[in-house]
């Protein structure tokens, strides 16, 4: 190997390498020659041999002009999907919470919900809070939503007096870093008197009389917010590759993110939404196309990630997270026939009608059922420009000359 | 030959409503009869069948544009309505526009100052946001709606009820008044263009007193065929019945007013007519009864015509049925290359290419109409260049015709080996789902394929159908021949690897042969050599005396190119937390050099069908689909050969296991069953700790299904640690040819936990799944654990709690069908028009920009390594071993 050709030093590789960024190849893949190259001991031929093989291979692995990427995404997406489990529900990382995945979990995302139907956030910690138990508890305290009902023992109505008995459970109140104060605190909200004998708060509400005014108050009581944020119903301290991060049920990510001790660089939640009224467009797209490569990754099937993007692009290319399906992208396409041909025929004809829609003919469904022979991808897209009159000018120079 | 060259191609289409006068000025005839045909059964003048509407009948000319059946294209007629009737699809905009137009001047109910705001928005919008141009619409149709007070003539305004399906009220003073359709038609009539078109109606195509029907179109025969039956008993379209109602009532109607009738009675006809001209266009509008045939089946009305999957969109225009196809069983056949496809030769006596006779070809064409359409290679028509179609079956004397035939003729000539033709299995998931072959004609009635291509079709061959077409014209077979052939979707462009390779038989017998074991004889190499097609010299013997012998891997290496370097580790790779490379002790490490299998067996991952950075992989990205064809092409089919002579069976004996290790196996269950049992009586004494978020219950069953779990997991190592290596269950299950772990063991050990939603079975009885056990038991037994293994036989019990299971999967997979093909829909559905342009990006049909750079770095997934661009690592590999 070693014919007296010198090792080039790592300095010049590098150096090469970034010639590549200037050719247009794009910049992950630069980075990756450079990772890989690293350790390597290169002549300048061998050096000059791997550039001009990797500009080589990826100028051939570029997609053609005319490609139908879409149908190719949509059926890479589709096709796998018929061999996914049903079986909704799957550790989350966490064994006591179960997420949505597979199928209903696809579903979910292309459809666009405004909820998901089991929402959860992961919450990553700052670096005061992230290395102990401790502290991270500390941050899931002021995070989980505490109403009386999670730390009374019980909640009785008491006819004789029409008062309202909350026997508190201390040890639930210290758990959660709370005293009989706060409890006390947040009955002072609701109008009534308030007495304090140990563990038990008897409250008697003024002006209330009637039985079912008083159930109902008890449901109100019982629903008492002490702190926390709101829709954060359980919130588990978990230990990932060397910190400690926040599992979350329920989903609120503008209020979570102001909370003190949470790191707002890395912290997520699967509601897409969420993310697009928070964090922007930009962010729901990159939401989306993370949910559903973990959808299809924790399921075992390999779909590039290309298909995906493409999908997300669709979603939010008019800078609203939009579904696919007939209340969105389908529901928007400026062809009428391609609208009728997909859902709610008849609707779309008649609104066509009163509008005076006019359609171009430009989609691919339009030209399927006109018959038109071309569909305007792939081979189809081709078109020739001829000039007759040039054509016959140029005859005639030539006959002349 | 009149080749019909398209002149003329549609630009766009229109969409508007109908006016009255166009209505009358295309109509041939004003239809005033009920009646249909006379006793004669010849249609009556001025009636819905007649002759003047068009023909249906072969034989006879149209009335109106003499043209013959299948040129004559219908004609309208119609029906003068003695009153208007609402259309009932315009309802929902005509209520609208009476809420927010004003009843006295027909203004928009918005200021002068606001409509001439909104006018210049709307000019702005319009242009380059049609969207936006809708939306702001309907905000302006809100605003102007529920004003109480017109602001151009101050007339007072009430309150418009409607009331489905047709009726409009007036909340006046004196109380509700209904709007006859001729007051609602009156009020649109005042309603000013300018107004229209701020409200996204225009007015040029749609005048909204046009949503009032006066008159009412009478589509041709053709739209409406009557059909007659083998008695003779003719059977009208659903259509005509429903347009003899309307033309019936209608004519009482006119009759009545003329004979000045009470109101009462004239308004009760109204109403019939606007129910029978309601049903005729939309016979599903809620409110109202559908429309009955007298068997009491609904009527297929307008809207049913249209809507839905059978529908004449999706139904007939976005899907059509084609000729020039054919379907049956298919069956395999390992010695067809990928490439082909085997046709009965039925089927290739039926199916025909047209080609056209040159000089060149017509002592062939000759004799292919000589042979005619019944001995096989001929041929079923002759079209003229005048464009007269020759049927050959009829000629007697075919003979004449050949001689006959000269270049510029075209004959539809059968099937022949060599052919291009589209083979297609449903359901059509992915591109892979339809594929061009060459066409084999082979005998019996079965399509042929070659078994590599299961895959992507998702075949098997317990009854499966498969469907082929024959493309008609030089652009669709050049088309299909080079960009839908079966070896140019060798790889998916999913995920960029190869979908087709080997499956089952293939992948064992490639790891029989390449077993370190194996020796082979002069004769033995020479024999699978030959079925591999290779035509070149043997390689060096491995062994030279006492008699020449060569290894298993030296056979298969002769089909791998020369200059191939690659390694990877095999399927039957034990995963060793040291790895051992070349010293691999169960040579599961591959190692190829220079094109010789150094190391390592063939297995899955080298050759399998659905494996990235395989061998196959390499083959078909490095040197070609060509390639990629012949190396599965040959090699694979050596291999079946190889096993063929091998031997392979897998009998009952496969699955035998010890006494000992089955008393092993049981005592594993001993121990479990204690264990669960000890959970149990936790429980029930109150010792269980509940989870954190779950009931004691849950809890409990949680620990229990992780116990039982474990079990099963258990036996099944313990089983087939007493396996030998070369156990036919164990081959396959290792290299990854069929079945896994779970099944082996459910076959000899234990099936295990059977599992419904999730949960252990509980649910059936009161407080148990069957009367057998006593209520409240959780025990193990009694919540469907089997012990039991398929080789030794359930007990009745578990075969019952199996079947549950086996049950719950059927409906899992139906349930799962249905979802994903309806999400595939509106993925294809939104995506489709998606293209890449020659700049590089991604496009919609109207140029909008979805991608400034597809997947953001242009890169095909279908032309990637595994979704990478470039693999370094072989051209870093590459590099080192070029000095």
């Amino acid at each position: 190997m070693n014919n007296g050709e010198n090792k080039l030093s790592k300095e010049i590789i590098m150096k090469e390498v970034e010639k590549l960024k200037d050719i247009g190849l794009p910049e992950a893949l630069v980075e990756e020659v450079k990772a890989k190259l690293a350790d390597v001991k290169l002549t300048k031929r061998q050096l000059d041999f791997i550039l001009s093989e990797i500009v080589k291979e990826y100028y051939a692995s570029q997609v053609e002009p005319g490609e139908a990427v879409g149908t190719v995404a949509a059926q890479s997406i589709g096709e796998p999907s018929t061999q996914m489990t049903l079986r909704t529900f799957h550790y989350a990382g966490v064994r006591e919470f179960n997420i949505t995945l597979g199928l209903p979990r696809l579903i979910e995302i292309v459809d666009a919900r405004r909820t998901p139907s089991t929402p959860m956030m992961t919450i990553y910690l700052d670096e005061e809070h992230r290395h102990s138990r401790d502290k991270a508890l500390e941050v899931a305290r002021r995070i989980e939503y505490t109403a009386i009902e999670n730390v009374a023992r019980s909640i009785e109505i008491d006819i004789n007096t029409f008062s309202i008995v909350i026997e508190l459970d201390p040890e639930l109140l210290s758990n959660k870093g709370l005293t009989i104060d706060h409890v006390v605190k947040a009955l002072q909200r609701l109008k009534g008197e308030i007495h304090i004998e140990d563990n038990r708060i008897i409250f008697i509400p003024s002006g209330v009389t009637d039985i079912f005014k008083l159930q109902k108050l008890r449901d109100r009581i019982l629903g008492l917010k002490l702190k926390g944020i709101k829709n954060i119903r359980r919130v588990l301290v978990k230990e990932e590759s060397g910190e400690y991060i926040l599992v979350t049920e329920g989903s609120n990510l503008a209020a979570v993110l102001t909370v003190e001790g949470v790191d707002p660089t890395r912290t997520t939640t699967n509601n897409i939404h969420e993310i697009a009224e928070v964090l922007g467009i930009e962010a729901a797209r990159n939401a989306i196309i993370q949910e559903m490569m973990n959808v299809l990754r924790e399921q075992g099937l390999e779909v590039d990630i290309r298909h995906i993007m493409l999908v997300a692009d669709m979603m939010t290319l008019t800078g609203r997270v939009r579904q696919i399906g007939r209340h969105g992208v389908s529901g928007e396409k400026p062809s009428v026939l391609a609208r009728a041909a997909f859902e709610v025929t008849v609707k779309h004809l008649l609104e066509a009608a009163v509008r005076g829609e006019v359609d171009n003919l430009k989609g691919v469904a339009e030209n399927v059922i006109v018959g038109s022979n071309l569909i305007p991808l792939g081979t189809g897209m081709v078109n020739l420009l001829m000039y007759p009159t040039a054509i016959r000018r140029e005859n005639e120079n030539e006959a002349g000359g | 030959m009149s080749l019909h060259i398209l002149t003329k191609r549609i630009g766009a289409i229109e969409f508007g409503v109908l006016d009255p006068d166009t209505i009358r000025r295309m109509s041939v005839t004003a239809i005033i009869t009920a009646d249909t045909y006379d006793e004669d059964g010849m249609p009556i003048r001025s009636g819905l069948m007649d002759r003047r509407l068009g023909t249906v009948e072969p034989g006879v000319r149209c009335e109106t544009c003499g043209n013959p059946v299948g040129l004559c294209p219908g004609h309208f007629g119609h029906i003068e309505l003695a009153r208007p009737v609402i259309h009932v699809g315009f309802v929902k905009i005509i209520h609208q526009l009476l809420r927010a137009t004003c009843r006295n001047c027909g203004r928009l109910l918005l200021p002068q100052s606001e409509i001439e705001k909104y006018k210049e928005r709307m000019k702005r919008y319009e242009k380059r946001w049609y969207a936006l141009s809708l939306k702001l619409a309907e905000v302006i149709l809100k605003k102007a709606m529920d004003n109480p007070e017109c602001p151009h003539c101050h007339a007072k305004q009430y309150k418009i009820k409607f009331e489905k399906p047709t009726m409009f009220f007036e909340e006046r003073e004196e109380g509700l008044v209904r709007l006859t359709p001729s007051d609602v038609r009156s009020r649109l009539e005042k309603i000013p263009d300018e107004d229209l078109w701020l409200i996204g109606i225009n007015p040029k195509t749609a005048r909204p007193e046009w949503f009032v029907l006066t008159v009412l179109p009478v589509p041709p025969i053709c739209v409406r065929p009557s059909i007659t039956l083998e008695s003779g008993v003719r059977s009208e379209d659903d259509l005509t019945h429903k347009l003899v109602d309307i033309i019936r009532i209608n004519e009482r109607l006119r009759e009545n007013i003329e004979a000045g009738a009470p109101q009462l009675i004239i308004d009760d006809l109204w109403e019939l007519l606007q129910y029978h001209v309601t049903t005729y266009f939309d016979n599903e509008v809620p409110g109202i009864p559908p429309a009955k045939h007298r068997s009491g089946r609904p009527l297929r009305t307008l809207a049913q015509r249209l809507k839905g999957k059978e529908g004449r969109f999706r139904g007939n225009l976005s899907g059509k049925r084609v000729d020039f196809s054919a379907r049956t069983v298919i069956s395999p056949d390992p010695c067809l290359s990928i490439n082909e496809v085997g046709v009965p030769i039925d089927v290739a006596k039926i199916l025909t290419v047209p080609e056209r006779v040159t000089e060149w070809n017509i002592e062939e064409m000759r004799r292919l109409v000589i042979n005619g359409p019944d001995k096989y290679p001929g041929a079923n028509y002759i079209v003229r260049p005048d464009g007269k179609r020759i049927d050959l079956r009829f000629p007697k004397d075919r003979r004449t015709l050949a001689e006959q035939l000269k270049p510029g003729y075209i004959v539809e000539r059968h099937l022949k080996d060599g052919d291009i033709v589209l083979f297609n299995r449903q359901p059509s998931l992915h591109r892979m789902s339809m594929m061009a072959h060459k066409v084999r004609v082979l005998p019996y009635r079965t399509f042929r394929l070659n078994l590599c291509v299961c895959p992507p079709y998702n075949a098997d061959f317990d009854g499966d159908e498969m469907n082929l077409h024959v493309p008609q014209s030089e652009e669709a077979r050049a088309e299909a021949r080079i960009l839908m052939l079966v070896q140019e979707h060798i790889l998916s462009p999913r995920y960029g690897g190869p979908i087709m390779g080997a499956i089952h038989d293939y992948i064992t017998a490639a790891y029989l042969l390449t077993l370190k074991s194996v020796l082979l004889t002069r004769e033995q190499v020479a024999q699978l050599l030959v079925v591999g097609e290779y035509r070149g010299e043997l390689p060096e013997p491995a062994i030279k005396k006492p008699i020449e012998l060569w290894t298993g891997k030296q056979v298969f290496s002769v089909f791998l190119p020369k200059d191939m370097n690659f390694s990877l580790r095999a399927s039957i790779c034990m995963k060793c937390d040291q790895c051992l490379r070349e010293e691999c002790p169960y040579d599961a490490y591959v190692m190829v050099r220079e094109g010789k299998l150094l190391l390592g067996v063939i297995d899955k991952a080298s050759i399998g069908a659905e494996k990235t950075d395989s061998i196959l992989h390499y083959i078909v990205k490095n040197y070609g689909t060509d390639k990629g064809r012949e190396f599965m092409d040959t090699c694979f089919k050596m291999l079946l050969y190889f096993l063929d002579r091998h031997g392979f069976t897998m009998g009952l004996e496969s699955l035998d296991i010890p006494k000992d290790v089955i008393e092993e196996i049981k005592e594993v269950f001993r121990k479990a069953e204690a264990k669960v049992n000890a959970l149990i009586e936790d429980y029930l004494k109150g010792r269980l700790e509940p989870q954190p978020g779950k009931t004691l219950e849950e809890t409990l069953e949680v620990k229990i299904i992780e116990v039982l779990n474990e079990v099963r997991d258990q036996a099944g190592k313990i089983a087939c640690r007493h396996m030998r290596l070369d156990n036919e269950v164990l081959v396959m299950t290792q290299t990854g040819a069929r079945g896994n772990i779970i099944n082996v063991t459910q076959m000899c050990a234990c099936l295990g936990q059977q599992h419904l939603r999730g949960e252990r079975i509980h649910r059936g009885y009161h407080g148990r799944p069957l009367p057998h056990f006593k209520q409240g038991d959780l025990g193990v037994r009694a919540r469907g654990f089997v012990f039991s293994s398929f080789k030794r036989g359930l007990t009745p019990v578990e075969f019952f709690f199996h079947a549950m299971t086996g049950r719950e999967g059927l409906v899992d997979t139906a349930v799962r069908t249905s979802q994903s093909g309806y999400m595939q829909r509106r993925l294809i559905n939104a995506l489709q028009d998606l293209r890449v342009e020659y700049d590089g990006t991604v496009r919609t049909a109207d140029n909008i920009i979805v991608q400034f750079r597809y997947g953001e770095d242009g890169v095909d997934p279908a032309k990637s390594y595994h979704g990478r661009p470039v693999n370094l690592d072989f051209i870093i590999n590459k590099a080192l071993e070029v000095e």
